[in-house]
């Protein structure tokens, strides 16, 4: 008898034990429950955001919201009097000018360098020897297509450098190409572009690499999967397609620290005439990030050092996270633009030094 | 002295092995070695054994190892034969089937083609699995309706891996073998078709699969609650009178007017269980094959009502022709 009774214990305890890790696993995983649900839509929808509380007031403490540089008296004289080779804020009052200078500084150089990163130390202001300086001017550009000619997702709050920049001269969200070490070139194991934690699309097993399909080719050409009749009519869009749009609407849904139907009615995820207008929005950044990256982003390949490209050679890249980084809007929609608004627009071609450099990009 | 618990009991019946009913000699007589196992007398009989493998047990079991390891090593292959990332990497592996494009074709092996095998294999161990249910059953004396119960899972299985993929003309469509693969399958199915939710057949699945889960706790709570009577003799108790089901009986109608019998319940959960898959499996089966969007679908007849518009409404950007 004491013999069974040792077992009894022995498995009692084992059963405890196992218990005890399974507890604490869970405990230790699970989110913490201080979450509110914040109603957007028609009862018995689903229409409901939920916010995590804790997460969330720890995501607002671990971002910086800079001050605005102190506006300083106009001087008279446009910088490209002034300097020479301003190419791009050749327009801009002196004192606005190097008002932003000293603003870009902080938002992008690193601190030991300062004016250094960009402009060469015992070289003249204009040159341009350094790849920053013309990374910098290609950025800048960017930054005023985006605030002018992409108001459809970025007016009324706009974008700076600080956008992305965060203080670090390389933003945190990038992306590169993927180098495909998954890729086995024997008889098994391919895991078909999917069914690995992927860090894209929320830590799921779906696709991890959405991003050239849907932000760098094409991207309205097949992210819409659902049938428009409600009987087959031609639409053979398979399922492992369908996986690749879901993949790139969970990078979406992670990049603003959203829930589906922050964009859609979960009842009819396809339907717009039910779709918040977030939706819309959400339409036209893909669209932007898609031609962001061909038109500004890749081509300055050739610019950036190897140390700056990706495993295949590739020029940094941008995505939903790169502005957005967890937040429903970037920086919880804290308005830096109104304080710099010579990122607004382009200047004028003739105020630039040299004259006619401007405009950049018109692939709109 | 141990005495009998309803919730949960510790009392386990200990006897000499009981080599089971006699049977008509067949290829493989059972095993005649019993054992006690005081753990597993805690979940249910302490008795083990004796075991029946049989030649379709052992086939049944080959097959399915034979699956199990393509599955396994083309997991264990997609994390470079690293044994702590297949760990700890596991619920996010899988075996993918063939890419659309292939169709109905046999794709190479690391395209799809080790998904096909292990998927063979995979159905072959599940219906020898299921001629050796049924085989025993009637070895025994007994009816088949486990065999059958199992049948409507099989079902289920089928059109998922099978039949529904062959209708549309694309093993692609079939379902990954992997843990939160399959899930993301799912998800996708009924994005990609409209919202399953809104397909009839789904709802039934529903409703029969949360009743089977209602009837169970019922009936099981009955019969708990009844045991200090006998209820667990549960043959004896029908053709009597006063007996503890009768008790649990008159519970029922007092409570809800009317109750099954003793016999009834039985053929109610195994109904609700076995109609799960069924009807799922019809689900399953006409979507993409008969219907291209449920919530459409679901409009079309009457089914999903239109809700008021709650917050603005932009029209669909491509069609203002402003798309840039």
């Amino acid at each position: 008898m004491s013999e069974r009774y040792a077992w009894s214990n022995f498995w009692l305890g084992l059963g405890g034990a196992v218990a005890a890790v399974v507890g604490v696993g869970i405990v230790s995983t699970f989110e913490w429950p201080d979450t509110e649900s914040v109603q957007v839509g028609y009862r018995g929808n689903g229409m409901v955001q939920i916010y995590n509380q804790v997460s969330l007031a720890n995501q607002v403490a671990q971002t910086s919201f800079p001050e605005p540089e102190p506006v300083i008296e106009p001087a008279g004289l446009v910088a490209s009097e002034i300097y020479d080779n301003v190419q791009v804020l050749g327009h801009l009052d002196v004192s606005d000018f190097n008002r932003l200078m000293l603003a870009i500084t902080t938002w992008v150089a690193p601190e030991e360098q300062g004016c250094l990163y960009c402009h060469a130390e015992g070289e003249e202001l204009s040159s341009d020897s350094l790849y920053t300086k013309r990374v910098a001017r290609r950025m800048i550009q960017m930054t005023m297509t985006v605030n002018q000619e992409w108001d459809q997702h970025v007016a009324p709050t706009g974008v700076t450098c600080y956008t992305c920049h965060r203080g670090q001269p390389v933003p945190d969200n990038i992306w590169f190409l993927d180098p495909g070490q998954w890729r086995t070139t024997g008889l098994v194991g391919n895991p078909a572009g999917q069914n690995m934690p992927a860090t894209a699309a929320g830590l799921s097993s779906l696709p991890f690499d959405p991003f050239v399909t849907f932000l760098e080719e094409d991207p309205g050409s097949s992210i819409r999967v659902a049938g428009l009749e409600a009987l087959p009519n031609g639409n053979r869009t398979s399922i492992k397609q369908t996986e690749w749009t879901y993949s790139l609407m969970m990078h979406m849904s992670t990049s603003l620290g959203v829930n589906c139907t922050f964009c859609h009615n979960s009842r009819a995820f396809s339907d717009w005439e039910q779709s918040p207008v977030q939706r819309t929005t959400a339409w036209h950044g893909i669209r932007m990030v898609s031609e962001l990256n061909a038109d500004y982003l890749n081509p300055l390949q050739n610019e950036y050092p190897a140390i700056r490209l990706g495993p295949t050679g590739d020029a940094p890249k941008a995505n939903c996270a790169t502005c957005h980084q967890g937040a429903y809007k970037p920086l919880y929609g804290y308005e830096m633009l109104v304080d710099y608004p010579s990122l607004a627009q382009y200047g004028p071609p003739e105020l630039q030094d040299p004259p006619m450099a401007m405009p950049a990009a018109t692939s709109q | 002295m141990a005495d009998y618990q309803n919730i949960f009991t510790q009392v386990q019946v200990r006897g000499p092995a009981y080599a089971g009913v006699p049977i008509a000699r067949g290829p493989w007589v059972r095993s005649h070695e019993t054992g006690y196992s005081h753990l597993l007398g805690r979940f249910g009989d302490a008795q083990v054994g004796p075991v029946y493998l049989g030649w379709l047990g052992l086939a049944s079991l080959l097959c399915g190892f034979i699956a199990i390891e393509i599955i396994g090593l083309n997991m264990w292959a997609s994390v470079n034969w690293n044994p702590i990332e297949f760990v700890r990497q596991l619920p996010w592996l899988a075996l993918e089937p063939p890419a659309p494009a292939y169709g109905l074709s046999l794709p190479p092996l690391n395209e799809g083609g080790w998904w096909l095998l292990a998927g063979f294999f995979l159905t072959a161990s599940i219906l020898l699995w299921w001629l050796r249910v049924y085989r025993r059953a009637r070895m025994l004396g007994m009816g088949t309706h486990i065999a059958w119960a199992f049948a409507a899972a099989i079902w289920l299985y089928l059109v998922l891996g099978f039949i529904r993929p062959i209708m549309m003309g694309s093993w692609g469509e079939a379902v990954p073998f992997g843990i939160f693969p399959h899930l993301d399958w799912t998800a996708a199915f009924s994005i990609r078709y409209g919202n399953l939710f809104y397909n009839p057949f789904h709802a039934l699945s529903i409703v029969f699969l949360y009743g089977s889960t209602l009837l169970f706790a019922m009936h099981g709570a009955t019969v708990l609650a009844t045991t200090r009577y006998g209820a667990e003799h549960e043959v004896e108790q029908i053709v009597d009178r006063g007996t503890a089901f009768e008790r649990g009986g008159l519970f029922w109608r007092w409570t809800m007017g009317f109750c099954a019998t003793a016999e009834s319940i039985h053929r109610w959960a195994w109904w609700f269980a076995v109609l799960t898959p069924i009807t799922g499996g019809i689900g399953i089966l006409l979507t993409g094959t008969v219907v291209d969007n449920w919530y459409l679908w679901a409009v079309k007849h009457g089914v999903a009502p239109p809700t008021p518009v709650a917050y603005p409404i932009l029209p669909d950007p491509t069609l203002i022709g402003g798309g840039q």
